[in-house]
């Protein structure tokens, strides 16, 4: 395919628009409506996901990925079943009930960084992550 | 081709590892590899050698330098997902489907670099730094981007290999090994093979095994294959695929490897164009290489038509929400429990649990995970993911309709454009650019269809443009008969690389020699 010769300059130019343009076309479907995820469900989420934000910037890439996902309402799926699997229409393989390898303790407790003959050493349960406030105090303790 | 002159005598097994290890060493500017395992490549080597002298190969891949990306479990070498949650971690186990090349005799050179855990489209969000793509460094890419005034700039040309299997695909795209093992869940394989000019298969979902497979979303990963050339995908293929007792979802029934047959009759076949896939950012270039393909299939007599899928739209929206769901629990194991990163914090389970992931993940996976458990909260559950499960069905439903229409083969671009240079590539965030980049591979992993990328042609700027041939389920056979065919038709130029070295002061190395 030949074409005209460019100019470097105007070939960065081209590349750039070529690559942010996409973006444009990938806004969300509304715009408007700013999707408030109330901070107790933040927090929730920290708590079930043992995963933290961080910073706003976390909680925005949430808001924006709840936006992103909004566009799946535009479907009309009446009477549709969701689908598990591609291969739901296969039986599952089930094998006999014989033992056919394990035996590994050593092996798999080499990979632990906190064991105790063959167990796998934890901090104390049964207490909950505390609240955002009280963290940092928490934390301190340690 | 190597595996008749290893068989012939004209090289040796040991030889060769050693040349593909120089190999390897002389492109680390790319940042390919991780782990390198040295000196249990050349023993691999040696043992294959001596079953060469026998006249007692073990198979076509006996001796053949091969890499696997590093979210496969490999015994004894690192596994680290490039990610700091991993990283130390040795497995005590091969997955499955190291262990069937580990037995016919392949040599494990080492484990190649991706996105964080597999999560990207541009192998640029791993903790041991981005993957450069080989043909940056290629007299093409080169006649055709004269480099600025001095020397530092030409550093900052580069571009990316695509992802998230980008190590693999520049390992083979750089000659340093014959055929490597990605993962595709979104397009991972399909989309680095691409920008790299070389061949990247996507077997039919159940059609590998996963196990050891360091899962993402288990219902649409599969173990994808890299190679230079579609023949060499099936001899792959046919090695790996196959019932694993240990992976539930691949399915029963024999596996016939097979040959691909060098001539077909192309007018019996009927290929479709979907229509949706000319989405608004696809290049000029690509839509005029895939319209120089459509004709290449019609002058040759095939029958070619125009189809609909209509709710591709939809599929990266759905491919979000299932993605971040499945995602969210999968990465729920690690904990610093059992193996892996574990934070210094001992007041409780649960926060020595969240200091870990905290200090373990980067932003990409934590957002990740953090989205997919608000899709999976009580209240959200029948909204997101079960409407996305839904919507998933009518992705699949799509497909089924047009091949029961009589359609053999979909062909489809891979890409939207050619390899993005690193910094307009990292402008803007992981996230958007998966869901701008995965939209044309993306569907396929939700029907768990076959699909292979070819390399087409070269773009304005000296870079490799693909093209994407989708199949039945399980009909790999044929999908890969076709994709030889076109093959031969365009003859893609054989990259030409130049030395790397000059420019290895600059950059850091941290390959790692495992023993």
């Amino acid at each position: 395919m030949s074409s005209p010769p460019i100019s470097p300059s105007q070939q960065s130019l081209s590349l750039q628009n070529n690559f942010t343009c996409v973006s444009a076309v990938y806004k969300p479907a509304h715009e408007n409506k700013e999707e408030q995820v109330p901070a107790a469900v933040l927090e929730h989420l920290e708590r079930l996901a043992l995963v933290d934000f961080r910073d706003a910037e976390g909680v925005q890439r949430l808001r924006e990925a709840v936006r992103f996902a909004e566009r799946l309402h535009e479907v009309d799926t009446e009477g549709v079943e969701p689908m598990d699997s591609v291969l739901e229409d296969r039986c599952l393989y089930l094998r006999e009930d014989d033992v056919t390898e394990g035996n590994c303790t050593k092996e798999l407790l080499k990979n632990a960084r906190e064991k105790i003959e063959e167990y796998f050493v934890a901090p104390p349960g049964n207490i909950p992550l505390p609240k955002l406030e009280e963290r940092e105090t928490f934390e301190q303790q340690s | 081709q190597v595996s008749a002159a290893l068989r012939e005598g004209r090289v040796g097994a040991g030889e060769l590892c050693q040349r593909c290890l120089a190999r390897v060493r002389g492109t680390g500017l790319l940042n390919a590899y991780i782990s390198v395992a040295e000196d249990a490549a050349l023993l691999e080597a040696e043992e294959a050698e001596k079953r060469y002298r026998r006249g007692q190969p073990l198979g076509v891949l006996d001796g053949i330098p091969v890499a696997v990306k590093d979210n496969f479990n490999t015994a004894g070498i690192e596994t680290t997902c490039a990610s700091n949650m991993l990283k130390g971690y040795i497995s005590p186990y091969n997955a499955t489907v190291v262990q069937k090349l580990l037995d016919q005799g392949a040599v494990l050179l080492g484990k190649t670099n991706l996105d964080e855990f597999a999560m990207g489209s541009g192998s640029t969000d791993g903790v041991f730094g981005p993957v450069r793509n080989p043909w940056s460094y290629s007299r093409q890419y080169k006649e055709k981007n004269p480099s600025k005034s001095h020397s530092e700039n030409e550093d900052s040309e580069w571009v990316i290999t695509g992802g998230s299997s980008g190590g693999s695909a520049a390992a083979i795209s750089s000659f340093t090994c014959f055929a490597a093992l990605g993962s595709d869940t979104g397009g991972s394989t399909r989309n680095p093979a691409a920008h790299c000019g070389v061949v990247g298969l996507k077997p039919t979902y159940g059609l590998i095994s996963r196990h050891g497979l360091i899962p993402l979303v288990n219902s649409m990963d599969v173990p994808g294959i890299l190679t230079r050339c579609v023949d060499d995908a099936a001899v792959v293929l046919g090695l790996l695929a196959g019932h694993d007792p240990k992976d539930s979802t691949t399915i029963q029934g024999a596996f016939k490897p097979f040959e691909i047959p060098d001539s077909i009759d192309v007018r019996k076949l009927c290929i479709g164009i979907p229509k949706e896939y000319h989405v608004p950012g696809l290049s000029s270039e690509i839509q005029a290489l895939w319209s120089k393909a459509t004709d290449l299939f019609k002058d040759a007599g095939a029958k070619v038509i125009e189809v609909s899928l209509p709710h591709t739209s939809y599929s990266i929206v759905c491919y979000h929400v299932l993605c971040t769901a499945e995602v969210a629990s999968n990465m729920a194991r690690f904990d610093g429990l059992e193996y892996g990163h574990r934070a210094a914090m001992k007041q409780s389970t649960e926060s020595m649990y969240a200091a870990t992931r905290r200090e373990g993940f980067n932003d990409v996976v934590r957002g990740r995970i953090l989205s997919g458990n608000y899709f999976l909260l009580k209240e959200n559950y029948e909204k997101y993911f079960v409407k996305a499960q839904k919507v998933r069905r009518l992705i699949a439903n799509d497909f089924v309709k047009v091949f029961g229409s009589g359609v053999d083969i979909l062909l489809t671009p891979t890409t939207l454009s050619d390899a993005a240079p690193y910094v307009e590539f990292i402008k803007e965030d992981n996230r958007t650019r998966s869901a701008q980049d995965d939209i044309l591979t993306q569907a396929a992993n939700m029907a768990g269809l076959p699909a292979i990328s070819v390399p087409a042609a070269l773009s304005k700027r000296g870079l490799p443009l693909g093209l994407q041939f989708i199949g039945r389920s399980f009909q790999e056979k044929q999908l890969l008969t076709v994709a030889k065919w076109f093959e031969k038709q365009v003859k893609f130029p054989v990259i030409q690389l130049e030395d790397m070295k000059r420019h290895d002061c600059n950059v850091f190395q941290h390959q790692k020699s495992v023993s």
